[in-house]
């Protein structure tokens, strides 16, 4: 079952009278359970892919599906409801809110699709557990590593239960050892739960994880093969 | 998590800006509390002392008596009064009745004169006490004293005068002639208010009747009542085709007029020091904003709406405007408690017409004070209305990339 289709996609930024194209027309279907890699040099237009597969963006051209229904036309409420219901983000910079706790910023989007409080403490302690940091609920950001905090921000991105996990160079500022566990944990979590995870990366380690590479160039997808 | 206690945190952040930004709303707000009260206090000062010194609640006339032009002629005042002021002293509300007669002279030295109004009272009236208790010098007249008067203390010290001294008062009479006469200063009296003791002579009103040739007349009849509310169906009661009765309002009608242009003088007054206090809680808001750009950026991709994003700022609004108003009424309260205590100089205002003291007392009513707390919280809620605004509109993949 397909969790997101992107069909003829284009991005065109203006800025002034130049027009930059950081996506020429893109398709590309990610299946659920897919653990999937967008690759390529700086530029070549992955981390766009990403934001309109995500809703943070809209296609010039072309059509986004998200479970199945088209979001292309979507205002931004029900853009930011589909974001909420359907998709976990995680980001490069450690993007958690900082005046709240490691519980607070997993409590966020459980708050804000209205989940019960009883509930609510279960699943945020459910998922702290499962990236290894329930002793660390009370801390701020400021109080945790680089690796433990984007931990949370993976704990964060799953608590609603989402069919798809977007990544934007989950450790490009992690050291080698917490990018490894931030790769573990959500490879074991694909695994374990079956949701979605791509993302976009050029750190050959975490190419190493995928089991499907797509490569863009350009703003042009060049190669999409499975490895594993 | 309590929408509440994020915008605390989050105003903690950065605790000298958010204490500076409450603190330019306190000072807005306790300075509406002080010009709010002033005015009131200087306005109903003005008033009161007007209706003690000159207009009383209610004032008798002669139908025909025009007050613009002080006349003495027989048909304009009020002949053999005493039944008149029998009858209104019966009145249950009616507290003090003085017959009066108002002519206007002029007081010369040798090298010097003054215009002057010149008051016939009944010296023993109980309407006087304010003239007794302001005595600075002398004594108060008495009923028989047929050369004595009583100056202003500032009339006394432009001219020089002392009590003992004598001076010359000419006096237009009833037919229109001009008569004069030597008084002696039996005292100097003070009502703290320059425009009534620069201009007042009292006089027994036997010896004024005298000078002026107005006989058994006088010009008005003064009533005090037991409070300012039974003005109106005093005068209905004492109704009459034979005379004309003044309320205090009728007589003030310049003070009321007076206030209404204060009003809305301090109006502008007012939008001045609420607009700079909603520019710094603006200013406040907008530097929050672009700081938290990213963290805009990702409330929106985890599927936080704008309206959610607005309330965030709103509810730091609604925090500084909480603590700039507690402490508006606080720095306001000390402030309006002094300047009602202790008061302002304000010498010769110069509005003829109105009684203003020379020192001016805050008046804050507890109507005024929630007024202005809700305008001052309203206002700075309007005020983040533009920052909140820009968060909640800002683009979510534009914001991840900012800040």
């Amino acid at each position: 079952m397909e969790v997101t289709k992107v069909t003829n996609a284009t991005r065109v930024f203006k800025i002034g009278e130049i027009e930059t194209k950081a996506l020429r027309g893109v398709d590309l279907s990610i299946a659920s359970g897919e653990f999937t890699a967008l690759v390529g040099p700086s530029g070549s237009g992955k981390t766009t892919l990403l934001q309109l597969i995500g809703l943070l963006d809209q296609p010039t051209t072309g059509n986004v599906i998200i479970n199945g229904q088209d979001a292309t036309n979507l205002n931004r409420n029900q853009r930011a409801d589909l974001r909420k219901d359907a998709i976990g983000f995680v980001f490069q910079f450690f993007a958690l809110i900082p005046t709240l706790t490691a519980y607070e910023n997993v409590e966020m989007p459980l708050l804000l699709n209205g989940t019960k409080p009883a509930q609510r403490k279960a699943r945020v302690n459910e998922m702290l557990e499962a990236v290894g940091l329930s002793d660390r609920g009370h801390h701020r950001p400021d109080q945790l590593s680089g690796g433990q905090q984007q931990r949370v921000a993976v704990a964060r991105a799953l608590a609603t239960n989402p069919k798809l996990i977007l990544a934007d160079e989950p450790t490009a500022n992690l050291d080698t050892e917490n990018g490894k566990q931030v790769m573990d944990i959500m490879q074991k979590l694909n695994k374990e739960t079956g949701v979605t995870f791509v993302f976009a990366t050029h750190d050959p380690r975490v190419i190493s994880y995928a089991r499907r590479v797509v490569t863009l160039q350009d703003g042009l997808i060049t190669k999409d093969l499975w490895v594993h | 998590m309590n929408l509440f206690k994020l915008a605390y945190r989050n105003l903690g952040r950065n605790k000298t800006r958010s204490l500076l930004s409450a603190l330019a709303v306190a000072v807005g707000m306790s300075l509406l509390l002080l010009m709010v009260a002033m005015l009131e206090g200087e306005m109903r000062g003005a008033l009161q002392n007007t209706i003690r010194l000159q207009s009383g609640h209610l004032q008798i006339r002669s139908a025909s008596y025009d007050e613009n032009k002080i006349s003495l002629k027989w048909e304009d005042l009020i002949e053999n009064p005493d039944q008149v002021v029998e009858k209104v002293k019966s009145l249950p509300q009616v507290t003090v009745v003085a017959p009066r007669l108002i002519a206007s002279g002029i007081l010369t030295l040798s090298d010097e004169s003054k215009g002057v109004q010149i008051l016939g009272i009944e010296p023993d009236s109980a309407a006087n006490q304010p003239f007794r208790d302001g005595m600075v010098a002398g004594e108060f007249l008495k009923a028989d004293d047929r050369e004595g008067i009583l100056i202003g203390v500032i009339l006394a010290d432009k001219l020089k005068l002392k009590v003992g001294d004598t001076v010359n008062l000419l006096v237009t009479t009833s037919n229109g002639d001009v008569d004069e006469q030597l008084f002696t200063i039996r005292g100097i009296f003070t009502t703290k208010t320059p425009g009534f003791d620069e201009s007042t002579v009292f006089m027994p009103l036997a010896k004024a009747q005298a000078i002026t040739a107005t006989e058994n007349h006088i010009s008005t009849i003064f009533v005090l009542l037991q409070n300012s509310e039974q003005a109106e169906p005093v005068a209905q009661a004492l109704k009459s085709d034979n005379f004309k009765i003044l309320t205090w309002q009728e007589q003030n009608d310049f003070v009321v007029q007076f206030e209404d242009y204060a009003n809305a003088f301090f109006f502008f007054l007012y939008l001045i020091v609420l607009g700079i206090t909603a520019t710094v809680v603006t200013n406040t808001l907008v530097m929050a904003v672009f700081e938290r750009t990213r963290e805009i950026g990702i409330l929106a991709a985890i599927g936080m709406k704008g309206r959610g994003i607005m309330a965030q700022f709103l509810a730091e609004a609604a925090l500084l405007a909480t603590g700039g108003v507690i402490g508006g009424l606080i720095i306001g309260g000390v402030m309006v408690y002094f300047a009602t205590v202790k008061g302002f100089y304000i010498g010769d205002f110069g509005v003829t017409g109105i009684l203003f003291e020379e020192r001016i007392y805050a008046h804050l009513t507890l109507g005024n004070t929630i007024n202005l707390a809700i305008i001052t919280y309203i206002i700075t809620l309007v005020a983040s209305l533009y920052p909140a605004t820009l968060a909640a509109r800002m683009e979510p993949v534009e914001a991840l990339h900012g800040g």
